[in-house]
C-alpha cells in the first residue's frame, strides 16, 4: 500500500499576458520517494513546483500535499514540507550562521544551527557574509535552511546548479540519507545524469505539458535503440535488408529498433553475405539523454514558436 | 494573507535579523538617526517669530513626531522592503511557516523601535531643552504615534510596489513626506491655510495622526478629534486592503 504524499491534478497555470506555463499536469509523487521533473529551460519547472510548494494559486486543476490545498491551508502544511527555491533567498548582508538562526526562528521544531550547517558542509563558513559565498556554497544554505525543521516533503528547485562536482556529490548523497530516513523528495533538474542517479520516478515537462514520466528504466525502455554505420561506396542503402527500418541520408544509416539484438544481427549477418564494411558501427540502447533529447527535438518542429517568451508576463 | 495571527517568536526572529541588517547599513542608520534631529532645528527656527517660545517649542516637539514618523518609519521601510524584495528573501520567508502579516511586520519591527525611542527622547529631553510642558494627555499621544506608524508600515508596503530599486526609493518616497510636511501641519499650522484648502489638508494620510499628536500634547483644544480618527482608520483600513492586493514579493522579471 502507499501513502500518497503530493497530487497534481490537471494543474495549470496562467500568467498576466495570457501565456500559460503549465498547460494540464497531472502525476502523484508516494511517501519516501525521490520524484523528478524534467525538462528544458522554459519548460515549465518552477511554475509547477511553486503551485505544489503554495507560493501561488494554481490558474486550474489542483494540487494536494498531505491531502491539503498547499496554498489556501498553508500554516498546516508549511511545518511538514521544506523548500530549495531556485535562487536563494537570504540578506547579502547577514553571516551564514545568522541566516540559520533567523530562520530557524520561523521554523518548528528547527535543529541547531551548527548541526545543520555540519550536514550540509559549510561549517568552516559560519561566520562569512552570504555576499561573500560563492554560487555552490549558497545552494548548500539553501539546503540548509530546507532542511532545518526536518520536514516530511522537501522540494529541491534545480539543487545541484552552480556547484562543483565535488558538491554535487555531497548533495546527492544527502538527499540518498533523507529518502533513508523516509524523506519525500521531489526536485527539478535540468542534469539527466542527476534524474538517473537520484530520482525513483521521473517526469519530462515540455512547454507545460507531461510528455513522460515513469521510472528512469521505464522511460528508457519505450524509446528505440539505434544503430548508426555509414556504408561503403558502391553499395546504395536501397539494399538493405527490408526489414530494417533504415533511414539513410546519403551512405550514413541510421536504423531505430525496438529489438536491438535480433536487428543487429540481421544487420550483420547481410554485411557478411555480401561483403560490406560498415564503417563506424554504432550500436546502443536509449539513455535518458537520448529520450530527452529526441522528445524536445519532436515537440520543438511540431510546436513551431510557442517555446518564445517563456518568462513573459508577471506571476500571479 | 489568510491566518492573520502574529507569532510573537517569529515575529521577534524576523525583527532581529532586520535589526542587524539596519545596523550593517551606515547610510540608513544615519538617515535614521540624524535627519530627524536636524529636522528639529529647521523647524524650530522656521517657526520662531509666532506667538511665546513655548507655543514655538510645542509646535517644535509635535512637528518633530511627525518628522520622525515620516523619516525614519516611512523612508526605512520602503527601502528595507524594496531590498528585501529584490534579494528574494520575502519570496524565500513565504515557503516558511510565517504568515504574510508577520513577515510584514516582523520586518517593519526595528524602524517601529527605533522611532518610538526617539519620540521619546523628544518628549523628554525635547521638553526639557525648550522649556515645554511634558506631554498633557500621554495615553493619546502613544495611541497616536503608534496608528501612525501601522499607518505608515502599511503605506510603505504600498509604496515599495511601486519602486523598483532600492535607489529609486527616494523618489517614490517623496510624494508622502511632501505632503505631510506641508500638508498636516509641520512647518505651516493649517488654520493660516485658506479654508478650503485646510479641509482638504484635513484629509491627507498623515493629517490625522498629527491632529491627535497634537492633542496628545497639548490637550484637546477645539480640535476634532473624532474627525481625525476617522481619517486615520479610513486610511488604514484602506490601506490594508490594497496592500493585500497589489504588494509585491517578488520581483518583476
Amino acid at each position: 500500500m502507499t501513502d500518497t504524499v503530493i497530487e497534481a491534478e490537471d494543474l495549470r497555470r496562467g500568467y498576466a499576458g495570457g501565456f500559460e506555463a503549465v498547460r494540464g499536469v497531472s502525476f502523484s509523487v508516494a511517501r519516501g520517494e525521490i520524484f523528478a521533473l524534467l525538462g528544458t529551460n522554459g519548460a515549465g519547472k518552477t511554475s509547477t513546483v511553486e503551485l505544489l510548494e503554495g507560493l501561488a494559486a494554481p490558474t486550474g486543476g489542483q494540487v494536494r500535499v498531505f491531502g491539503l490545498d498547499p496554498y489556501k491551508r498553508r500554516a498546516e502544511v508549511r511545518p511538514r514540507t521544506g523548500v530549495m527555491l531556485q535562487e536563494g533567498g537570504f540578506p547579502s548582508d547577514l553571516s551564514v550562521t545568522e541566516t540559520v538562526r533567523m530562520w530557524g526562528g520561523v521554523t518548528s521544531g528547527a535543529r541547531p544551527a551548527a548541526e545543520v550547517l555540519e550536514l550540509v558542509g559549510l561549517a568552516a563558513r559560519s561566520s562569512v557574509r552570504v555576499k561573500q559565498l560563492s554560487g555552490g556554497e549558497r545552494r548548500r544554505l539553501d539546503l540548509a535552511l530546507a532542511l532545518l525543521g526536518r520536514p516530511e516533503v522537501l522540494f529541491l528547485d534545480e539543487p545541484t546548479t552552480g556547484m562543483d562536482p565535488e558538491g554535487r556529490r555531497d548533495t546527492w548523497a544527502l538527499v540518498r540519507d533523507l529518502r533513508a530516513q523516509g524523506t519525500t523528495v521531489l526536485l527539478t533538474t535540468h542534469y539527466l545524469e542527476e534524474a538517473e542517479e537520484l530520482a525513483d520516478r521521473l517526469a519530462m515537462l515540455h512547454e507545460g505539458e507531461l510528455v513522460l514520466s515513469g521510472s528512469p528504466a521505464e522511460v528508457t525502455a519505450t524509446r528505440p535503440a539505434r544503430i548508426r554505420f555509414t556504408l561503403p561506396a558502391g553499395i546504395p542503402a536501397a539494399r538493405l535488408p527490408l526489414a530494417l527500418r533504415a533511414a539513410a541520408y546519403g551512405q550514413r544509416v541510421e536504423i531505430r529498433t525496438g529489438n536491438l539484438q535480433a536487428d543487429l544481427t540481421e544487420l550483420l549477418g547481410w554485411a557478411r553475405e555480401c561483403g560490406a564494411e560498415l564503417i563506424g558501427l554504432d550500436a546502443r540502447s536509449a539513455s535518458l539523454e537520448e529520450a530527452f533529447l529526441e522528445i524536445a527535438e519532436n515537440h520543438r518542429t511540431a510546436g513551431g514558436a510557442r517555446t518564445e517568451d517563456t518568462k513573459a508576463g508577471t506571476p500571479r | 494573507m489568510n491566518t492573520l495571527t502574529l507569532n510573537p517568536g517569529r515575529l521577534a526572529a524576523l525583527g532581529r535579523s532586520e535589526l542587524t541588517l539596519l545596523v550593517r547599513n551606515r547610510a540608513a542608520v544615519a538617515l535614521a538617526v540624524l535627519m530627524p534631529l536636524l529636522m528639529v532645528f529647521v523647524l524650530r527656527s522656521s517657526l520662531s517669530g509666532a506667538e511665546g517660545a513655548e507655543a514655538v517649542g510645542e509646535a517644535t516637539l509635535t512637528g518633530g513626531t511627525g518628522m520622525v514618523l515620516i523619516l525614519v518609519v516611512h523612508m526605512n521601510l520602503v527601502s528595507a522592503y524594496v531590498a528585501r524584495r529584490e534579494e528574494l528573501v520575502l519570496k524565500r520567508l513565504r515557503t516558511g511557516e510565517a504568515n504574510d502579516l508577520e513577515i510584514l511586520a516582523g520586518t517593519a519591527l526595528p524602524a517601529a523601535a527605533l522611532a518610538l525611542g526617539q519620540i521619546a527622547v523628544l518628549a523628554v529631553a525635547g521638553a526639557a531643552a525648550l522649556n515645554v510642558r511634558m506631554p498633557r494627555n500621554p495615553l493619546l499621544l502613544v495611541a497616536a504615534v503608534l496608528a501612525g506608524i501601522v499607518l505608515l508600515a502599511g503605506l510603505s508596503a504600498l509604496t515599495s510596489s511601486l519602486t523598483r530599486t532600492v535607489e529609486t526609493a527616494g523618489l517614490t518616497t517623496l510624494p508622502l513626506f511632501l505632503a505631510t510636511v506641508l500638508g498636516s501641519g509641520l512647518f505651516v499650522p493649517a488654520d493660516s491655510l485658506p479654508d478650503p484648502v485646510a479641509r482638504l489638508c484635513e484629509l491627507l494620510p498623515m493629517s490625522g495622526v498629527m491632529t491627535l499628536v497634537r492633542a496628545g500634547w497639548s490637550g484637546a483644544g477645539d480640535a476634532d478629534l473624532v474627525g481625525a480618527a476617522l481619517v486615520t482608520l479610513a486610511w488604514t483600513v484602506n490601506t490594508v486592503f490594497a496592500v493585500q492586493r497589489w504588494f509585491r514579493w517578488e520581483p518583476r522579471r
